[in-house]
């Protein structure tokens, strides 16, 4: 068997062009071409790798033909395939807003090559097969987080920017504890290998449960869940709008994928333990998360608070892990990656249009830009799950499996948060588009036709996913069959013993 | 040999989380490499310590020390190097723009002049 390249692509491109961005200097021209046309060429590897998942199953590679167990394996099914597509989406997007809106001192100082690797490390955490590999492009992709989060050193962004660093140093140092804990109850590190021997597994089921616990702090903090979030709203608020984009709605994901893999595929053994706990946790979630959002009127502030909502929604599809609330709960999390990026987008709109981040001091701007109003209105409808928007299947499945499992509690409190989502983004919108005039004098003469084009291009992708949830539903019920049926995943491994 | 090991690596992070509670900055940094010295000592204990002849294959040598831990434990120990050094460029330029090492001061949303 020889290595699959295609496999290894959406990390190797990123993380050459990167490079080679880096090695050419401070040519922030160079470097927006060069990111474009790197976005551009990862849009149609993933679409790839896709079609490949969808037509010959699960893509596994061994890295210098190590045969698994004992190599690193690169392992790309169904779920890790569309995460891989919606994270390049959004990325594409993000880099076209950035031209206009980052600003020149900060694209000299490398900021296209941090985010490619930024992609390089999400990328290789959502298709490794390995958990000391996926501790390891935690470290890019956060080592690359950390730079951004202060690049451009503002007072805030240090502030905020340090504490980010200590917690996630904190956080990665537990992630070696677990895997150390893991390495000793099990004595191998490829994915599906723990999967095959914990799943005949005899010996004491605490020292597992400790394990589980000790990765649901780790991944719990990256993912801004309850009672770990306390950093997200500070840290998230510090960085310039495209930065804190790509955070929102790809940081985020990657904790809760990483708990969804874990949870299906290491802690089986005392799931009546650890899965209730996910969901008390994951209901905690909704929330602060709720509280937040109704509490501010700061426009960013709101959106952060909605990050939480919807990690809180994807936890509680994933701790249930029957396959409607697994379908739901992937349904969610590539329409969450799509739509938070593209609200966060519209808000940074706004924000660059008329300098004032509270929206109580807007009104009006509809008259100035319809297009982008109506894309906010369209935005806000999708992520509270209108029907026929993209929000409404995962929801439908997630709360319709609660009920089937009698969790009436979560199913109610995610229904109740739907409507939280909606009032307080449909507050934004009354108070900034409709309303009395604000003074358009006042507003800063800033080019925004890409700012514009890429957000909008997000929301029509969303609406397009939404009208489409149909066609798309074999390829989901194929990317939730990993985590249901974690037999499914393995099946690699034990096909070629 | 083991237990030693593991003491020691608890009495490590038991160090480390006071050091990272403390308000000062420099403290802190020290206390993340210091959780990351207790966590790395745990990593390479997990293989078992000493169980044989070294990880080199030999006809003559059937017991063998667990090389994989010791691989990981390299690994994570450059990460943390490069962390530690980040953060500390990271809080020197903090203490220059906001001209204090007090965590307790960095509150708030701190407006540039």
């Amino acid at each position: 068997m020889t290595t699959d390249i295609l496999v290894l692509l959406p990390i190797i491109i990123p993380m050459f062009a990167g490079l080679i961005m880096l090695f050419i200097g401070r040519r922030p021209m160079a470097h927006r071409v060069g990111a474009a046309l790197t976005g551009l060429l990862m849009l149609i590897i993933t679409l790839w790798v896709i079609i490949r998942v969808y037509n010959s199953g699960t893509m596994v590679t061994f890295i210098g033909d190590w045969a698994a167990p004992f190599g690193i394996s690169v392992v790309i099914d169904m779920a890790a395939a569309l995460l891989l597509l919606s994270t390049t989406i959004v990325t594409f997007a993000i880099v076209v807003y950035s031209f206009q809106s980052i600003g020149m001192e900060r694209e000299k100082f490398y900021y296209y090559p941090l985010i490619l690797f930024m992609l390089t490390g999400i990328n290789g955490a959502f298709s490794t097969g390995d958990i000391f590999n996926m501790f390891v492009f935690f470290e890019v992709f956060l080592i690359a987080s950390y730079v951004l989060i202060t690049l451009g050193g503002t007072k805030i962004q240090l502030q905020e920017g340090f504490k980010y660093i200590v917690v996630n140093i904190v956080a990665s140092n537990f992630f070696v504890l677990g895997i150390a804990y893991l390495y000793s109850v099990t004595g191998t590190l490829n994915f599906a290998d723990i999967y095959l021997k914990l799943d005949n597994y005899d010996g004491n089921i605490i020292i597992m449960t400790i394990v589980a616990v000790v990765f649901l702090f780790v991944f719990a903090t990256k993912a801004g869940v309850v009672p770990f979030y306390f950093w997200l709203p500070g840290s998230y608020y510090a960085p310039p709008m495209p930065v804190i984009a790509l955070f929102g709605a790809l940081l985020t994901k990657v904790g809760v994928y990483a708990i969804a893999r874990t949870y299906s595929l290491f802690f089986i053994g005392n799931s009546a333990f650890t899965h209730q706990m996910l969901l008390f946790l994951a209901i905690l979630t909704i929330i602060v998360g709720a509280i937040g959002a109704l509490a501010y009127t700061d426009m960013k502030k709101v959106i952060i608070y909605n990050i939480l909502i919807a990690v809180g929604i994807i936890l509680t599809g994933f701790s249930i892990m029957d396959q409607t609330a697994t379908v739901g709960a992937m349904y969610y999390l590539i329409h969450d990656i799509i739509i938070k990026a593209a609200l966060f987008l519209l808000v940074g709109f706004i924000i660059y249009r008329t300098g004032k981040v509270d929206s109580e001091r807007l009104g009006g701007l509809i008259g100035q830009h319809p297009l982008a109003g109506w894309a906010f209105f369209i935005a806000a409808l999708s992520l509270a799950g209108v029907p026929p928007l993209s929000g409404f299947y995962g929801k439908l499945f997630i709360v319709q499996s609660a009920f089937e499992n009698n969790h009436y509690i979560a199913a109610i409190i995610l229904l109740l948060s739907s409507l939280v989502v909606l009032y307080s983004l449909i507050k934004i919108f009354i108070n900034v588009f409709w309303g009395e005039d604000m003074d358009f004098s006042k507003l800063k003469p800033v080019k925004y036709d890409k700012l514009l084009v890429s957000s909008i291009g997000l929301v029509i992708v969303s609406v397009a996913f939404g009208l489409g949830a149909d066609l798309l539903y074999p390829l989901f019920e194929m990317a939730a069959e990993a985590f249901h049926d974690p037999a499914s995943y393995a099946s690699y491994l034990t096909e070629v013993e | 040999m083991e237990l030693i090991i593991i003491i020691l690596s608890g009495i490590l992070i038991g160090a480390s989380v006071y050091l990272i509670l403390s308000k000062s900055v420099l403290r802190i940094i020290i206390g993340t490499s210091t959780l990351a010295h207790g966590v790395h000592l745990m990593l390479l204990t997990m293989g078992e310590l000493k169980r044989g002849n070294v990880p080199v294959l030999d006809a003559e040598v059937s017991s063998y020390a667990d090389p994989l831990p010791q691989a990981l434990m390299l690994t994570a120990i450059v990460i943390s190097f490069a962390l530690t050094a980040f953060l500390l460029a990271v809080a020197i330029k903090t203490y220059r723009e906001l001209g204090t090492d007090n965590v307790e001061e960095m509150k708030g949303v701190p407006h540039d002049d």
